[in-house]
């Protein structure tokens, strides 16, 4: 009785730590099945994602009627006002500006999981936090801010993140607008040294259709330090009597990608129906040499 | 007791088949052997069309001569593609010099997705009329003919992407103002597919090309694609070097 006594404590020891390294090993694999994401990444800016050399290029962004008016109503001398200097940084531009990512997590000192990305500040680029621990989006009147507030959670190996509460400001730094209803979902896709991520703009105050934008980073073998601090307004001699704007049909830029490039008018401004290759049909294929 | 046992048992079962599996999450290939077609990663059948969000001006339009922006290029590129002359690429046979596999899913253009076999990837496009096979189970290029889409070895990435590896073209260009990559050039490229917020689906291809002849660096972009319906948009339509 004794001795089954002591063998049956014993096989419940046994077991407890059996099933205890069993969990461990299983939380390892789950780690496993995930990427990693943090450190240094380069950007490679072999695409033209900016899109701001001339005021109004909206090439490729699916703008309703709404956000097309807004758009060309837009001043750059709007970024004099101390309001609105910050607006053309909102968490989009970690995939269209120049720069490089650092990203790096913070874990529970106990469990060992990720509760948060984040992504580093860049010039004037707020920082980006991904909370991963599954609490939930504040409420819709919650502040809305810069970087937003986003959540991620893996797909197998590609990080899903959301991005909800962002500050009203733009799409493209030409003064393509977004709304603070608009919403971005990234996908970070790792293959080899190559980080690719996939972000899908919803809007539907300014957007017929999602705007998709996506960039490639490598990693990096020399450390990417994030710098800032993030955009702060200045004094730049606007006393905030006036808002800078161009009247409906008054812009006086509306015709410039075509003559430079060869661009026309309804793709600059970013109609829908540009997106697609039948539109070629509708257009001279070759630019204009200037 | 027993049920504490049992779950043990379960569980380290499951871990000791988790190296293969482990394999597969970070991004490893599939095992070689089973038909790629039965083994798929993922579905990407169908019509897909370019949603061109990025690069507009260098992808709907022709560029001018000289507008480079953004490629990498080497001094003896730069040469080379100005002296970029449209007409006489057309008169020499060499309109599809933009449509080769380093440049074709840049192009504003649908592709038809299929199996053409158990272990052959068929990706055709309407915009220039090219064929894409993307071999399995496949040893890389046989020596052959240079062909504008050259010979591509496939490859699945567990979970849930695809790999492919491009050489043997003939030389062409990454834009179609004569950007140039040369005979030499390597592309390799993953697809991934991802669903979209508001209903439907995206795929995204990453493409690298290296090419030290013509570029400093690899040169890398990534294009997104919207799944069609069906085929009803399709247009084939020749390749045109202007």
């Amino acid at each position: 009785m004794g001795s089954n006594a002591v063998q049956c404590k014993m096989s419940r020891s046994t077991i407890a730590k059996l099933a205890a390294v069993s969990l461990c090993l299983l939380a390892c694999w789950t780690a496993a099945a995930q990427m990693e994401i943090t450190g240094s990444w380069a950007g490679r800016n072999h695409e033209f994602l900016t899109g701001d050399g001339l005021p109004v290029d909206f090439t490729g962004i699916p703008l309703n009627e709404e956000g097309r008016i807004r758009a060309l109503s837009y001043s750059e001398s709007q970024l004099s006002m101390i309001e609105r200097q910050c607006q053309g940084w909102p968490p989009f531009y970690f995939v269209q500006g120049p720069f490089g990512l650092k990203i790096w997590s913070e874990t529970d000192p106990l469990k060992g999981n990720v509760i948060s990305y984040t992504i580093g500040a860049w010039e004037d680029r707020p920082p980006i936090a991904v909370w991963m621990d599954g609490r939930p989006h504040p409420s819709k009147y919650a502040e809305h801010t810069r970087a937003g507030f986003t959540t991620g959670a893996w797909e197998g190996n590609t990080l899903v993140t959301y991005t909800t509460h962002i500050k009203a400001g733009f799409l493209r730094k030409t003064g393509a607008p977004s709304s603070d209803q608009a919403t971005m979902t990234a996908r970070f896709y790792r293959h080899g040294d190559i980080l690719t991520v996939l972000a899908i703009i919803e809007d539907p105050i300014y957007l017929a259709q999602p705007f998709l934008v996506s960039r490639s980073f490598q990693v990096s073998a020399t450390p990417l330090s994030p710098i800032g601090p993030p955009c702060v307004s200045t004094y730049e001699g606007n006393t905030g009597e006036t808002a800078p704007h161009y009247l409906p049909e008054k812009n006086p830029f509306v015709d410039e990608m075509t003559a430079k490039y060869g661009v026309p008018r309804d793709a600059a401004i970013g109609k829908p129906e540009t997106l697609y290759p039948e539109y070629r049909r509708k257009i001279s294929p070759v630019a204009p040499v200037r | 007791m027993r049920a504490l046992l049992a779950a043990t048992l379960v569980t380290l079962s499951s871990v000791a088949a988790l190296p293969r599996a482990a394999g597969q999450g970070r991004g490893g290939p599939a095992g070689a052997g089973a038909a790629a077609k039965a083994s798929a990663a993922m579905d990407m059948t169908g019509y897909w069309v370019a949603y061109v969000t990025e690069d507009w001006r260098f992808r709907m339009v022709t560029p001018r001569k000289g507008d480079y922006q953004a490629v990498p290029m080497t001094e003896q590129a730069r040469k080379t593609a100005d002296a970029w002359d449209p007409a006489a690429d057309e008169a020499s046979g060499n309109q599809c010099r933009a449509y080769g596999a380093a440049a074709i899913m840049r192009v504003p253009a649908r592709f038809h997705i299929t199996w053409q076999d158990d272990n052959t990837l068929r990706v055709d496009s309407d915009s220039g009329m090219q064929t894409r096979l993307f071999h399995f189970n496949s040893p890389p290029a046989p020596p052959g003919e240079r062909t504008w889409q050259g010979y591509s070895t496939a490859q699945w990435q567990r979970p849930a992407s695809l790999k492919v590896a491009t050489t043997n073209m003939r030389s062409g260009y990454l834009r179609k103002n004569g950007v140039p990559y040369s005979e030499n050039a390597a592309v390799t490229e993953y697809f991934d597919i991802a669903p979209l917020p508001s209903g439907g689906q995206v795929l995204m291809v990453t493409a690298i090309v290296d090419d030290p002849q013509y570029l400093q660096q690899p040169f890398i972009v990534s294009s997104q694609f919207l799944k069609e319906a069906d085929g009803s948009k399709w247009d084939p339509t020749p390749c045109s070097a202007k």
